[in-house]
């Protein structure tokens, strides 16, 4: 049997279930990988490792009864998994990586978190994350930067980059993280992972810290297309608590290994194949692309012609959604205090010791693109290029089933690299940008490694909703390729 | 476009941000930046396109206007910097000086 930390779900439930080893053995697995792994990595802002050994414990029971009784199993039960620290988990603190949170303990559970633990999750822990899911990097973080497993002086993209980090590095086997415009699919791809952003309205937002509300959405970091689809069938659908989520759109997600790649017609943009992107980035999703044709895909080439306008567009709303939902950061409620004479100084002074400069920053240009005399040239003007940009995306699935891009334009960068200058990190994110403008499901996928054995990526893109056709083809691919069973072995030698 | 220190005294007091000096020189320089990489949408005429105002493809369904179970008082004012009576108390709202 393999090292219990270096498993993925489907093995590790079928361990469970099996009783090769109890939920509490693998809790405690990782419970102590963290706790040699986290000083070095700072991946786990929280381990709540009290309460995940007594959820493993009250698992075990459940599990060892079943194998007499053969009762029915909630789907989940005894599963570990951490948490990015933007969602809610009741009685555990929650800080969104910000200083204005300190000391806040949310007293209910995110509905994604919720049906995780009603199917018998077990919480490992916090995840950290740049503040306010505001990055690329993690280096927002005012707890500090994480670490990339594969590359320890290297980042692990961001926003959900504690999460990426915490499954490439064995710390966990499955994590959630949120994508407002990458955060999901662009820490997946530079930390060789399966990372699925879902549409917009698949899973709810409720308990999410909001950032960008109409671009935000919850997200599965992964060993594989299988693991996030077991996820993501236990964490969709309708949820009376956030209106944007939709009873008819969550159909379970089966993966049956009869993959429809046969004839399915998969379209390359040529807007992402630009100057700019690593040459070793561009090859390595030609070659993926080649292994999907291998299946039977006929690949064409399209154009996505407002791409290059997703930056700016995504730069005006997002900030702009921000400044109103970051307004409640205000010293009354929650988190942090800084005294001062009257209310609106109390609240000036707090905020301002409060958010570290990217978030500054971001409430700045979104409050100036909201003020009077700016609204039209800028909200407005957004708002309509977001509207070609989706329709860009609509276009050109009436041609083809699936898009496939690179997810990000380089592989890691080093800690520091783009701290200077705030317009080089956006950069970042110029190909994972347009699908969450236009609310589309994405997946990055593992693709091989640079000549510096760091990760490559593939990333797919789908129409509203598509979320199992994007897993079937991940899971077809990940049947004839191995990347994503590849670990750090440094790591794994620790 | 470059902004001018005062713009961005305006904005940080509209985003209620109490600023240093070097960060107001920081941020006038970076969002001048910004805001010039932004501009690049003015290029596209979008007069005949309509402003994408909901993400969600299909119509939201309303709900039944019935109250639900709140959550307790004593739960979120646990949270808070400053409480007293059930209720969060904040520094004078109004300038109370003669």
């Amino acid at each position: 049997m393999s090292e219990l930390h270096s498993l993925n779900v489907a093995s590790a439930l079928k361990g469970l279930r099996s009783g090769a080893f109890s939920s509490r053995e693998l809790t405690a697995a990782y419970l102590q990988r963290i706790e040699q792994l986290n000083p070095r990595l700072n991946v786990f802002l929280y381990v709540a490792a009290d309460s995940a050994l007594k959820a493993a414990t009250a698992a075990d029971k459940k599990l060892s009864k079943s194998r007499k009784t053969k009762a029915k199993l909630p789907p989940l039960l005894g599963l570990p998994i951490a948490i990015k620290d933007v969602l809610t988990v009741a009685g555990i603190p929650a800080t969104a990586g910000s200083r204005i949170l300190e000391g806040f303990v949310p007293s209910y559970n995110a509905t994604s978190v919720q049906r995780l633990l009603d199917a018998g999750a077990v919480i490992l822990g916090k995840t950290n994350t740049d503040e306010f899911a505001m990055g690329s990097s993690t280096e927002n973080s005012a707890y500090g930067v994480v670490r990339n497993p594969w590359d320890e002086e290297r980042v692990p993209g961001g926003s959900s980059g504690g999460s990426a980090a915490a499954v490439a590095a064995g710390l966990a086997p499955v994590a959630l993280g949120t994508d407002t415009g990458g955060s999901v699919r662009q820490p997946a791809a530079l930390c060789g992972l399966t990372g699925l952003k879902t549409t917009y309205g698949r899973v709810s937002r409720y308990g999410l810290i909001a950032f960008g509300s109409s671009l935000d959405t919850v997200g599965i970091l992964a060993r594989s297309a299988q693991d996030a689809a077991i996820l993501l069938n236990v964490m969709a659908g309708y949820d009376p608590l956030d209106a944007t989520t939709l009873e008819s759109k969550a159909p379970k997600v089966k993966l049956d290994g009869k993959a429809t790649v046969k004839g399915l017609k998969i379209g390359v943009p040529k807007e992402y194949f630009i100057e700019g992107v690593q040459a070793e980035v561009a090859k390595g999703v030609r070659e993926a692309i080649a292994h999907l044709e291998g299946l039977g895909a006929q690949v064409r080439e399209i154009s996505l012609p407002h791409t290059e306008y997703a930056l700016p567009v995504y730069y005006i709303i997002a900030p702009a959604e921000a400044s109103a939902n970051l307004a409640r950061f205000d010293g009354v409620r929650y988190g942090l205090r800084v005294e001062d004479q009257n209310l609106i100084d109390m609240f000036s002074r707090t905020r301002g010791q409060g958010f570290g400069p990217e978030v500054k920053r971001r409430l700045m240009i979104g409050t100036y693109a909201l003020s009077a005399g700016y609204y039209d040239a800028y909200y407005g003007q957004a708002q309509k290029v977001r509207t070609l940009i989706r329709r860009d995306f609509e276009q050109a699935f009436e041609q083809v089933d699936l898009i496939a891009a690179p997810a990000t334009p380089s592989t890691a960068f080093r800690i520091g690299a783009h701290t200077g200058n705030p317009l080089e990190m956006y950069l970042e994110d110029v190909f994972t940008l347009p699908a969450s403008l236009a609310g589309v499901p994405g997946l990055s996928l593992p693709a091989g490694f640079d000549h510096q054995g760091l990760p490559l990526s593939l990333q797919l893109l789908g129409p509203h909703f598509s979320e199992e056709r994007l897993l079937q083809v991940g899971h077809a691919y990940q049947q004839i390729t191995d990347w994503h069973t590849m670990l750090p072995m440094d790591l794994l030698k620790a | 476009m470059p902004l001018s220190r005062e713009d961005v005294e305006h904005i940080a007091l509209l985003a209620r941000l109490h600023l240093t000096a070097e960060e107001k020189e920081r941020y006038r320089e970076q969002l001048s930046n910004i805001l010039d990489h932004i501009s690049k949408l003015q290029e596209l005429d979008t007069s005949s396109v309509q402003p994408m105002s909901s993400v969600v493809v299909e119509q939201s369904r309303l709900r039944e206007d019935v109250a639900g179970p709140a959550m307790p008082r004593e739960d979120l004012l646990r949270n808070a910097p400053d409480a007293a009576d059930g209720q969060f108390r904040v520094p004078p709202v109004l300038d109370t000086s003669p």
